[in-house]
């Protein structure tokens, strides 16, 4: 018991009367832990906040009714459900009317709230909201109503006089098409949505085990990932994932190179300690443990400094470049507590057998 | 004398600099590799994200609308209008002809199609020696052609434009010679439906075409079938005709500055923004290189582009300030620790009569010339860590810049100087008699 209050006093005495050399290497240590932190932090984090950055191309699923049959009334409900708050889905109905002059148009009915959502990329000028009013593609304008005047649309017979709330323009399919919403669209044709568009925040695995829910559960419907999509994500995922480790994986063993050089030197220029003690009479184990323990001291001290400033540099990171926090991960510290004890304790094993060989009396008579 | 101290220096303790060296090299390597890696990881991404597909289209200014629906093309050959396939090459001409990647034309038409071979089947049919006449859409483009423009030859097509499609079996040719079949590809639903697999024939409209491969796309090519250009374009009695022109190009995200309207600006602001690689410039120019057709971008692919790489491009370069911190932390402990060791010589030195600026120039003068031979190293180094993780993540090497050379070169002396300013001034200031004693 006595020795114990011995060896923690000399351990506390040590590091506050030599401060100076106590502090360098409590910084060291605390700079490689904050670096490590935030990185991994960032590792971590960065996946989901990319997957979330990539559901701005739009759906990634698609939910269509088998030819010939129709959706079942609940399909929208469960789609829902399956999402939670992880994306977004909407239903879509297309068809082809026909304007007074004969010439062929595709309408689209759908969710108008919802595809806003969804359809980020679209470059609207107004989204319509009052009933028979319409969404018209940039070329469907210049071809039906030039002056943006209300028009006539027809089909299966049945006319509707349609007004004009924005246009829609995106380069695609969509700039040839007139979009209106679901009721007027429903009251007009009688027709019900045919297709759900799905954009769900997730990596391939999670994409894969949704679909594979959604098919067992309306299996009325085919249930398929648009691959172009998916697969792009895949890709440039993975890789950003792969750069990103290979940095982390560099900084980190830079900075424990940098805590490696200051310990080293910290344990050698103990030596006249060393010495003073084993001239006293300490055992070699005493001197090895007393060095030990400090060394770990240092570490644990060093990893949680570290810790907490490294995750408020991975919240800044977050901020800077994503807009949103990054929220602290627990389980790394853990892995940078042990990291940093079990480092500096290997650290400090090749300076300790260096003195060990070395007779006491060599070192206080300072050669 | 001051020459042989910095020799002696570094003869008699050899192992104490190797100490520096080796930090400085490393750090050095890291900074190098991680400015490297992210400078170049945006066009390498640019790449990347060109599997969405091409982000610019071209069409015919004067053409009728689209009546299209799932991807499947509703509207009748005889109606709209076409760009000339002969204007092609001259897409590469533009001022950003080098950042297009490459392109497509389409030409489609609705045919029915016999199979000649229903016969090999298994499970006769009663109509097996009548072959049945199915409707498919078949689809005309470039799958890889060599396109001559000036003294530059190019190879373009779908195969370069949409780099996800999967053929199982050959890809055709995109010549039509008379002494060979023409060659097409079927997609992978038509191909299932009605039995296909690569090697067999249809018959369209007297033509016989042999399927080299079956195609899968996960979009309403499956429902089709592949052909040469050439081939849509006799059938449908139109030659040099393309309805649609996808282009895939190298952007600059978009910032406020490329959506304004260049019709607006004045004549300097105009020149700006028409040489810098926008998606809205570069469809101006392709507008301006084909006669009578109007090019936009595709926005779900070129908006989107431009936030996603921004934001990768932001994160490695974030990443890159923690390494050089990293780094200098890394120098600045391996420089401390050598002057701590020789903090006697440095006391013995002022005992002497050295001035403080003498025994910081010695310092200075050894740690510069391990500044050089370190820092040389640890640049070469990091050059190839740069190159070897460009190969392990993208499969392709990285491209440095020339004139990131000095910029690096800059910035590794840099680090030395800050990791080592610290250590030099404290050791400078010590007081000889308390080193001496050996009583710090």
């Amino acid at each position: 018991m006595r020795r114990l209050r011995m060896l923690l006093r000399i351990m506390f005495r040590s590091a506050t009367v030599r401060r100076g050399r106590a502090i360098l290497t409590l910084v060291a240590i605390a700079v490689a832990a904050a670096v490590s932190t935030a990185l991994l932090n960032l590792y971590v984090d960065m996946q989901a906040k990319l997957h979330r950055e990539f559901r701005s191309y739009g759906p990634n699923v698609v939910l269509s009714a088998k030819e010939g049959s129709s959706l079942p009334a609940d399909a929208l409900a469960v789609v829902d459900r399956e999402i939670a708050n992880r994306g977004t889905a909407v239903p879509v109905t297309y068809a082809t009317a026909r304007t007074p002059d004969g010439s062929s148009v595709v309408v689209a009915a759908v969710d108008m709230e919802r595809a806003r959502k969804l359809n980020t990329w679209w470059s609207v000028t107004a989204w319509p909201s009052e009933p028979n009013s319409i969404l018209i593609g940039a070329r469907a304008l210049e071809a039906l109503s030039p002056e943006g005047k209300p028009f006539d649309l027809i089909f299966d017979g049945r006319t509707m006089h349609v007004s004009i709330a924005g246009t829609l323009r995106t380069g695609g399919a969509e700039d040839s098409r007139v979009y209106l919403s679901q009721n007027d669209f429903s009251a007009w044709t009688g027709l019900q949505p045919s297709v759900i568009e799905i954009g769900v925040v997730g990596g391939e695995q999670e994409i894969t085990e949704f679909i594979n829910r959604l098919a067992a559960q309306i299996p009325s419907a085919q249930v398929q990932p648009v691959r172009q999509i998916v697969e792009g994500e895949a890709r440039v995922f993975n890789k950003t994932r792969a750069a990103l480790l290979a940095s982390v994986a560099l900084i980190i063993l830079t900075s424990f190179l940098c805590v490696l050089a200051t310990l080293t030197s910290s344990v050698l220029d103990r030596r006249k300690d060393f010495a003073v003690m084993k001239a006293l009479g300490a055992t070699q184990r005493t001197a090895n443990l007393l060095f030990a323990g400090e060394s770990a001291f240092m570490g644990a001290g060093g990893a949680l400094l570290g810790y907490f400033a490294g995750i408020g540099v991975a919240a800044l990171i977050g901020r800077i470049n994503f807009q949103a926090g990054i929220e602290p991960r627990w389980s790394v510290f853990p892995a940078i507590l042990l990291g940093s004890v079990v480092l500096t304790l290997v650290t400090a094993i090749v300076p300790i057998t260096m003195l060990n060989r070395i007779q006491p009396a060599v070192i206080l008579k300072g050669e | 004398m001051f020459f042989r101290l910095v020799y002696q220096s570094f003869y008699r303790q050899r192992r104490n600099k190797l100490l520096a060296a080796t930090a400085i090299v490393f750090g050095v390597a890291v900074a190098t590799a991680m400015i490297a890696v992210a400078t170049d990881i945006g066009d390498k991404m640019n790449r990347e994200l060109r599997v969405y597909g091409p982000n610019l289209v071209a069409y015919p200014q004067e053409d009728t609308l689209d009546v299209e629906i799932g991807g499947v093309n509703l509207k009748p050959i005889t109606s709209g209008a076409f760009l000339k396939e002969s204007d092609l090459p001259k897409l590469k001409g533009i001022f950003w002809g080098h950042n297009i990647t490459g392109f497509a034309p389409f030409l489609s038409l609705n045919v029915n199609a016999a199979l000649n071979n229903t016969a090999n089947h298994a499970g006769s049919d009663a109509n097996a020696n009548s072959p049945t006449e199915i409707p498919v859409e078949l689809i005309g483009t470039y799958f890889a052609k060599t396109i001559h423009y000036g003294k530059e030859d190019f190879v373009t097509g779908v195969r370069s434009t949409y780099p996800w499609w999967k053929v199982q079996g050959e890809w055709p040719q995109d010549e039509l010679s008379a002494k060979q079949p023409i060659e097409v590809l079927a997609g992978i639903q038509f191909a299932d439906q009605h039995h296909l697999k690569p090697g067999d024939v249809l018959r369209v409209v007297d033509r016989e075409l042999k399927i080299t491969g079956i195609l899968s796309t996960g979009s309403a090519e499956e429902k089709a079938v592949m052909a040469p250009l050439a081939l849509t374009q006799q059938i449908a009695g139109r030659p040099d005709a393309v309805r649609r022109l996808y282009v895939s190009a190298l952007t600059k995200p978009e910032d406020a500055f490329a959506r304004r309207n260049p019709s607006t600006m004045s004549r300097e602001m105009r020149d700006r923004w028409y040489c810098s690689p926008y998606a809205n410039s570069i469809a101006l120019q392709i507008s301006e290189a084909l006669p009578y057709a109007h090019a936009e971008q595709i926005r779900q692919v070129a908006q989107n582009e431009g936030s996603v790489l921004s934001r990768i491009k932001g994160l490695m370069w974030l990443v890159t300030l923690a390494a050089l911190l990293a780094a200098v932390l890394a120098v600045s402990a391996a420089v401390m620790n050598t002057l701590m060791v020789r903090r006697r010589e440095i006391g013995l030195m002022k005992a002497l009569g050295a001035t403080r600026s003498s025994v910081a120039a010695l310092f200075f003068a050894e740690g510069a010339m391990l500044a050089i031979v370190a820092g040389g190293l640890g640049f070469a180094l990091g050059i190839l860590l740069a190159q070897r993780i460009s190969l392990s993540v993208f499969g392709s090497s990285i491209h440095v810049e020339v004139a990131l050379l000095p910029i690096v070169l800059l910035i590794s002396f840099f680090i030395l100087l800050s990791g080592s300013a610290l250590a030099l001034r404290r050791a400078v200031r010590l007081d000889p008699t308390v080193v001496l004693r050996g009583d710090l």
